[in-house]
């Protein structure tokens, strides 16, 4: 976190220097480490067994926080008899086929409850996983189950998770995580210590968690185990995802993601669960919790896209929806890019020919592209894959024979247009323009605009049906200055909403209705413009110890999400420290120091009557509100592709075979996507015995375009390097400093050996594992260059989110640097002579 | 106008090296070359001429107080922001012979460039290896201690942008203190080889910019008795005096010896 997130850390700091504990657990020993109180190394790939070791833990010593469970997790409710775990069939779940390669989820689901799973016709049967799971093939009566408040039922989810994790013992942490027993039992010790009714801890990951084929299952665990201490919806509690830049968090909320819409709508697919706006709502409207306003959200949405376009008749224009045809993320797009199946593509603050993974293959799939816009600040490398990169030294790529026209176009920095970033804590603060953008330099909003204006003046002239959704689009933001620039705050007001027939804005989300009567961009954000002039993004006086007064957190404000959890069942807070939000008995409402995250009149001890539907079905002592049953998901019964508790399975490629489950190697739902080009290692693979890890520094910005061009920043980290041990070092002959060669199957880079005993061999299962750590930063534009360590990554994805797997590989070191670009041209040139 | 300084502590420093780039932003400072030093994360090696903050990176085989470390043998790594001392008895100022360094209002030392002439005495006067001749230029170049900024009520760049307060920029008198108690209270919390790098006892007569550091001061590069260079005047006028003396002396016994045959 001090790495990455330096400015966040201060408060990390000023935790620790109040007297917190910092826990830092990373393969290598970084700057968080230098200032934690507790660092023990970790073997890349191996948190969830790590985690799962945790939350044995606290089952073995009863650590856990039981009046919160009982009453706002899941721990007590009854599973289905024909339920079988990962114990039970040897790494697997009930539900699998292994033909699909897939999961039936009907065993996941609580006992007792209906499900309508695969009733849809056309629906996929399985679970889809995905940005958006909430409302995904919601069983219709979620809310019905039976519980065991004793917790002694053999088939409840604590007993459940007990067996599930009872051989994740601190051996097999010391033997397979490298982690020694007595720094594992320390660190669990001083981390079940802050909970109960005065304490709490938080957790904090970044893509280091994220970039596994298990990736989504490792934040799981962390859920689980902050659900276990009764870590969440209190002060100093969370999973905290620390985001890779800035307004990621905001990206996601208003995406850039292939599979949903503003405030978590899941994106139409092709078939007939999207056949028609009602069949739609219907799939992805649970009968219960808040989502059952999801008509109202998605409507609204419409009428803010579409306008007067989208009525009742034409079902809100849902059909100009473009729907899912497949797999449009970034690595499935990537492929069919490489096919030949993409026409063009925009970049924009991105830069794939760095960034993505295996990124030989984006810069060769570039080049079938007939045409490719960059926005950039800079001529990144993506800009310059034609005539710059590896592959056109090496003869691999010729300039004249790419028929891609490229299209840089320069893009204004963040001080010169204005806008809102939303920040990992759901706060958006909006951000002043400092200057005015030189020459073409332009915004994202002028940008987006301007080309939608042309598009739309181009649909009008042409009447075919395929045009209908763009001419009905609405884009009548008021223009200013000489470049008509669109209003970045009438773009706020629309994404916060407004009721049609007057314009008047809403003043929250709770004022959207389903027909047709309002509109909103974005339902989770509604509330951030409530009134004219009162732009809640750009607040600057913060009045009390959570800043309300400081920008707006989504959803209304609400700084700790969940908070219903900060007070006991009875409404009461646990303790006076950690009191956040409260039952207020005289005025018969919720109030506290936060906004409340929950209807504010529903009493504690409110029991929903038989039937009641929506966020009613809920009893007053469920707080997560977003959950068809109110419940903080121990186990998770619909959503998840790769199985309702997080089990421990190798990354595809690594030294050892899986000793939880040794017939099932690796995550069974996640995708390998092999093909020429991008092999993989085999696991152990002699040929590759080292683990990699790749990672960001404090120095650079992801794939350098805004750090490796500034002197200031450049001069910092000017080269790449490669983080090896001493150890290591030692047995291959490498000198501090010298040239080293990294290879997997995917291709080789070179880097200077940095020689640190910040990085441990570990022994793991009897033998000595070495890391290797390789930040991701360099490539071949900007002021300092490097070979592109992202070459060496393939192109994996996770089952859930579709995310490759970077931060888990193996790889071989050698001393000496590769073959250079040009000998590697000859050498071919030669090759080619000869078979000529 | 009070005297200000810097206090820079070790035990809070993340080693981000925000200081060292604010501080080129805010003075215009320029790059110090773009070449990898494997030195730890340390590229830009040591204070000079186009460094005026800079950060080390000390990897050492000692535990950091209390830290709980999960490896073989006993490990720490430091960070420390280094930056010119602002001695009250300055070895650069007193060496100058232009009158281009001069002390301001705030106590600081200040290199004004308009009127340094690039003679370089500066540079072996400083007990501290601070001052520098940018190679390109000639001239001398320093920490101005933010001396407009300063001027302009603002707290100097590397202070403001240092996200942890390891660098606290305030009162000197204010800042002692706070130094004292903090080594007292991590004395308190287990690291016991805390201390105060702050050379008032030498001839420099105290510092502007002083640490909280664990370990000796060597290890971070610092002399454990800095001497402004001038100390050493008087003697070497005297012996000077004297050699002159017995010079004078020993040619007119010459002449007088010759006289006399």
């Amino acid at each position: 976190m001090a790495e990455n997130h330096p400015v966040a850390f201060q408060w990390v700091m000023e935790a620790r220097e109040k007297g917190a504990q910092v826990i830092h657990v990373d393969p290598r020993f970084t700057r968080t480490s230098a200032v934690a109180n507790i660092w023990t190394p970790v073997r890349a790939g191996s948190d969830i067994l790590l985690l799962g070791a945790l939350v044995n833990y606290v089952l073995t010593t009863e650590s856990d926080f039981r009046e919160y469970i009982v009453h706002y997790t899941n721990a007590p409710v009854i599973l289905r008899e024909d339920f079988k775990d990962t114990e039970d069939l040897d790494g697997i779940f009930s539900g699998w086929d292994p033909e699909k390669k897939a999961y039936d989820p009907q065993t996941w689901i609580y006992e007792g409850v209906h499900s309508n799973i695969g009733d849809v016709p056309g629906s996929d049967k399985g679970p889809d996983g995905g940005h958006a799971t909430h409302g995904v093939n919601a069983a219709t009566d979620l809310n019905d189950y039976h519980v065991d408040p004793t917790l002694q039922h053999s088939r409840c989810v604590y007993q459940v998770l007990r067996r599930h994790y009872v051989r994740y013992t601190p051996e097999m942490v010391e033997k397979y995580c490298g982690v020694s027993k007595d720094a594992f039992l320390h660190l669990a010790k001083a981390y079940c210590e802050a909970s109960g009714p005065d304490k709490t801890g938080a957790i904090c990951y970044a893509v280091g968690w994220t970039q596994h084929s298990s990736g989504v299952q490792i934040i799981r665990t962390a859920a689980i185990l902050q659900l276990l201490l009764g870590n969440i919806g209190r002060p100093g509690g969370g999973v905290m995802a620390l985001r890779g830049h800035a307004s990621i968090q905001g990206s996601t909320d208003i995406p850039t993601l292939f599979d949903i819409l503003p405030g978590y709508l899941n994106m139409p697919k092709l078939g007939p669960a999207s056949a028609s706006l009602d069949k739609y709502i219907e799939v992805n409207k649970p009968e219960t919790g808040w989502w059952n306003n999801f008509d109202k959200y998605i409507v609204s949405l419409l009428k803010a896209y579409y306008g007067d376009a989208a009525t009742p008749q034409n079902e809100f224009g849902f059909h100009w929806l473009p729907r899912i045809t497949g797999d449009h993320s970034h690595q499935g797009y990537l492929l069919e890019m490489m096919d030949g199946k993409m026409e063009g593509l925009f970049v924009m603050g991105q830069n794939p020919a760095v960034a993505g993974p295996n990124s030989g293959i984006e810069r060769r799939a570039l080049g079938k592209l007939k045409w490719l816009v960059v926005r950039e600040m800079v001529e990144s490398e993506t800009a310059a894959f034609w005539y710059d990169s590896p592959e056109v030294h090496r003869g691999e790529l010729l300039p004249e024979e790419i028929g891609t026209e490229v299209f840089l176009m320069p893009a204004a920095g963040h001080a010169e247009k204005e806008g809102t970033f939303t920040n990992t804590e759901r706060l958006l603060q909006w951000r002043e323009k400092a200057v005015d953008p030189p020459d073409d330099v332009r915004s994202e909003n002028w940008f987006i605009y301007h080309l939608s204006r042309r598009l739309k003046e181009k649909a009008a002239r042409d009447a075919r049906s395929r045009n209908s959704g763009l001419r009905a689009l609405t884009m009548d933001y008021p223009l200013e200055g000489k470049h008509q620039e669109p209003n970045a705050e009438a773009i706020l007001q629309e994404i916060n909403g407004w009721t049609v027939a007057d314009r008047k804005l809403v003043s929250g989300f709770p004022a959207l209705k389903a027909d047709g009567s309002t509109a909103c961009g974005c339902w989770i954000y509604s509330g951030v413009f409530p009134n004219p002039g009162e732009n809640r993004a750009n607040q600057r006086a913060p009045k009390d110890s959570y800043a309300h007064g400081w920008g707006f957190a989504w959803p209304s404000d609400r700084r700790i999400i969940y908070n219903r959890a900060s007070a006991r069942p009875d409404g009461k807070p646990w303790s006076e420290r950690k009191k956040l939000v409260w039952w207020d008995d005289a005025d018969k409402k919720w109030t506290g120091l936060d906004v409340p995250d929950f209807t504010a009149t529903k009493a504690p001890d409110y029991k929903p009557p038989k039937g009641a539907k929506g966020d009613a079905a809920l009893a007053g002592d469920k707080p997560f509100i977003l959950h068809a049953d109110g419940m903080g998901w121990i186990w998770v019964p619909v959503g998840l592709a790769d199985g309702p508790l997080p089990a421990h399975y190798e990354p595809f490629e690594s030294p050892v075979r899986n000793p939880m489950y040794p017939r099932t190697q690796s995550n069974p739902v996640a995708l390998k996507k092999e093909r020429e080009g991008t092999e993989y290692a085999a696991s152990p693979d002699e040929r590759f015995p080292f683990v990699l890890t790749t990672y960001r520094i404090t120095e650079h910005h992801t794939a350098g375009g805004m750090s490796r061009t500034l002197s200031h920043l450049a001069e910092l980290q000017p080269e790449l390097f490669c983080e090896i041990s001493v150890e290591l070092a030692a047995k291959l002959g490498i000198q501090p400093g010298e040239w080293v060669t990294v290879a997997t199957p995917r291709g080789e880079i070179e880097a200077h050996a940095l020689v640190t005993p910040r990085i441990q061999a570990l022994s793991i299962g009897g033998k000595i594992v070495h890391q290797v750590g390789l930040p991701f930063h360099w490539g071949y534009s900007g002021l300092v260059k490097g070979d592109i360590a992202n070459d060496l990554v393939a192109i994996s994805e996770e089952p859930n989110v579709r995310i490759m797997e970077a931060k888990g590989l193996l790889c071989n070191v050698k001393r000496g640097r590769r073959s250079p670009d040009d000998k590697i041209k000859d050498m071919r040139d030669s090759r080619m002579e000869n078979r000529a | 106008m009070s005297l200000t300084a810097f206090l820079t502590d070790t035990t809070l420093c993340i080693g981000c090296k925000a200081c060292e780039v604010a501080c080129k932003e805010w003075n215009e400072v320029p790059d110090d070359g773009m070449i990898w030093s494997g030195l730890s994360y340390d590229n830009t090696k040591s204070l000079g001429s186009s460094t005026w903050r800079h950060v080390m990176f000390l990897e050492q085989p000692l535990a950091a107080g209390p830290q709980a470390v999960d490896t073989k043998d006993p490990f720490r790594w430091l960070f420390l922001s280094d930056v010119c001392k602002h001695c009250a008895n300055a070895g650069c100022l007193e060496a100058c012979p232009t009158g281009s360094i001069v002390r301001t209002e705030f106590g600081s030392v200040f290199v004004q460039p308009d009127v340094c002439n690039g003679c370089g005495y500066c540079v072996v006067s400083c007990p501290f290896g601070v001052v520098d001749k940018r190679p390109d230029d000639g001239r001398a170049f320093k920490c101005t201690f933010c001396y407009d900024r300063q001027r302009a009520g603002l707290v100097p760049a590397c202070a403001k942008a240092c996200p942890t307060e390891s660098i606290r920029f305030g009162k000197l008198d204010e800042l002692r203190e706070r130094a004292r108690n903090r080594v007292g209270e991590l004395r308190h919390r287990g690291f016991k080889d805390a201390n105060i790098y702050d050379p008032t006892e030498s001839s420099v007569g105290g510092v502007h910019a002083f640490f909280v550091i664990l370990g000796q001061p060597e290890a971070y590069n610092f002399p454990p008795a800095p001497e402004v260079p001038t100390i050493h005047l008087k003697s070497a006028w005297t012996s000077a005096l004297v050699s002159a003396i017995i010079l004078f002396a020993a040619v007119c016994a010459a002449f007088a010896f010759s006289a006399v045959r």
